[in-house]
């Protein structure tokens, strides 16, 4: 089962907490948000991933099941 | 829950539809705006008929490949939406329908799901949803009928712009001339929406209808997965809706006998700039852009570019767009786009460079001010572009817009910083002679002349975003050169 890893731009605060747990997969762009740079989980960084997910402060940081996407 | 006629009703065809029709289907354009004034209730019954319903009794009945007929149509037309995104329209009607299937499944569900015509229209060089609502507001109404019936919603919503008062009370009018009359299968409430640029994105409109800010939010869940009062939503711009009351009535076929493969139909475009009759106009999909010029009496002044899609699209040098079929898919292929139909005409006496750095400046303060990609990032880029405008375009300063460009780029949680990266990403490459002037010697002349992209006046600042239910939009003003 895959994984796919997104951010809710909304929520997101800048803190960057992310990209220290989970800098294979996320950088900081000019103004301290994250850039995820591919959405695609290898199952390696799982547990890593999962640490990210949890230390954001503003539960912004999503791991998902992949879904099937459909509609506008 | 349902009980009678829940067994799918085969013997309707098209057929019944067209029987029912006093008047032909129009052979030629126009088919939405009439050409003779307004059409109120009575005229508008005179030309069309009562709504085509497909006669499925209550749609909280509904059962799937019971209203499926209406979808199918829909979909066999090849109709796109024509808010902007250009979404199929009939796959939109059946995700939304499918949903409502789903739920209420074998058991019912007592809400049904909910139909919201869009016609907000706050993009500030676009006019045409409030022409179609002026003109032919009943051809609307029919499809927020019929588009309810089809995906099952047992109520639905017309959102307008909260400034034009006078166009909301005569629009609240005709909807209880037409439930006097008998004509509305299900309630429709017209509702004045307030708030910035962002409020009529689709997941704003919803949060609004949901007693939120007229702000939107993080997706998915989708409007048609989750949407008002967290039931399946139909979100649709109005001018797709008026396409879907005459494709019930003429069919498929009909729809796509003008238009292109792969842009079939009619659509309404906004043409603006340097031409000699700027204003609203309806169009087959795929006319070429010299042919759209000629229609709105062609050009003013010498022009030297054509903004296509709006504040959405892109910049295409002249003359090449001249011969450019104006259609989402081609516009898109060519680096802009048809957005919601939007056609500036840029003069040569103008800057390219300085009338992007103002729009892309204004579009900074309308974000809705929650993502920080898009409340940093905007503002960057219009950073940036003025310094190109009105210092210089050293290397430096084009390097980093180019870097910057697609560190805002889908990083927001709606498609609105979008908008501005595309505007100037298309400037960089189309102005390229403007740049290279800019860089050897400064500011060009054209930044001096009279804004041509209209800008509603007094944008209101960043700092007041927050407050967006309180504000309501600016006057707009149309530039004509």
């Amino acid at each position: 089962m895959s994984h796919i890893l997104r951010v809710n731009p909304i929520r997101c605060d800048a803190h960057g907490v992310c990209a220290d747990l989970l800098p294979e997969l996320i950088e900081l762009d000019p103004w301290g948000y994250p850039v995820i740079e591919s959405d695609r989980m290898p199952d390696a960084l799982l547990p890593h991933a999962r640490r990210a997910v949890a230390a954001c402060p503003t539960l912004a940081l999503l791991l998902e099941r992949e879904r099937r996407r459909a509609g506008a | 829950m349902g009980k009678a006629g829940r067994h799918p009703v085969s013997g309707q065809r098209e057929g019944d539809a067209v029987s029912r029709r006093p008047v032909p289907a129009p052979e030629q354009l126009p088919r939405l705006i009439p050409a003779d004034g307004p059409l109120n209730f009575a005229r508008h019954i005179d030309r069309y008929g009562p709504v085509p319903f497909r006669g499925y009794g209550d749609p909280r009945d509904w059962r799937r490949g019971v209203t499926d007929m209406l979808i199918t149509t829909v979909e066999r037309s090849g109709l796109t939406g024509r808010g902007g995104a250009g979404f199929p329209a009939g796959k939109k009607m059946r995700s939304v329908a499918d949903r409502q299937g789903r739920r209420s499944g074998f058991f019912g569900s007592p809400a049904g799901s909910v139909v919201v015509a869009n016609g907000v229209e706050s993009e500030p060089a676009s006019g045409k949803d409030a022409v179609l609502l002026n003109r032919a507001p009943h051809l609307v109404l029919d499809g927020i009928q019929l588009a309810a019936e089809a995906v099952g919603a047992p109520e639905a919503y017309l959102c307008v712009a909260s400034e034009d008062e006078r166009l909301t009370q005569r629009l609240a009018a005709a909807v209880s001339e037409r439930e006097r009359a008998g004509l509305n299968q299900v309630p429709v409430e017209v509702m004045p929406v307030y708030g910035s640029y962002v409020a009529s994105e689709e997941s704003a409109l919803v949060n609004y209808l949901n007693e939120g800010p007229a702000l939107p939010v993080f997706v998915p869940p989708r409007p048609f997965e989750r949407g008002v009062r967290g039931r399946p939503t139909l979100v649709n711009n109005v001018e797709t809706l008026a396409h879907i009351a005459l494709i019930a009535r003429y069919g498929p076929t009909w729809f796509a006998a003008i238009g292109t493969p792969d842009a079939p139909g009619s659509a309404l475009v906004t043409i603006g700039g340097c031409v000699q009759r700027p204003g609203v106009y309806e169009i087959p999909l795929g006319m070429r852009m010299g042919d759209l010029i000629r229609l709105a009496g062609g050009l003013a002044e010498r022009a030297q570019a054509i903004l296509a899609g709006g504040y959405f699209g892109g910049w295409m040098a002249l003359p090449d767009a001249m011969d450019a079929p104006v259609s989402g898919p081609a516009l898109r292929k060519l680096g802009a786009g048809l957005g919601s139909g939007i056609i500036v005409v840029l003069p040569e006496s103008a800057c390219g460079l300085a009338e992007t750095a103002r729009v892309v400046r204004y579009l900074g303060t309308q974000s809705a001010g929650q993502c920080g990609p898009c409340v940093n990032g905007v503002p960057a880029i219009a950073d940036v572009l003025e310094h190109i405008t009105w210092k210089r375009a050293d290397e430096r300063s084009i390097r980093w817009a180019s870097r910057l460009l697609p560190l805002v780029e889908g990083r927001g949680a709606c498609h609105f910083p979008n908008g501005p990266v595309a505007m100037a990403r298309s400037a960089l490459r189309v102005f390229g002679g403007d740049l290279r002037y800019h860089q050897r010697h400064g500011p060009c002349p054209g930044v001096r002349h009279r804004p041509v992209l209209p800008v509603p006046q007094a944008a209101r600042p960043p700092g007041e975003q927050e407050t967006a239910r309180g504000g309501g939009r600016p006057p707009v003003v149309l530039g004509t050169k």
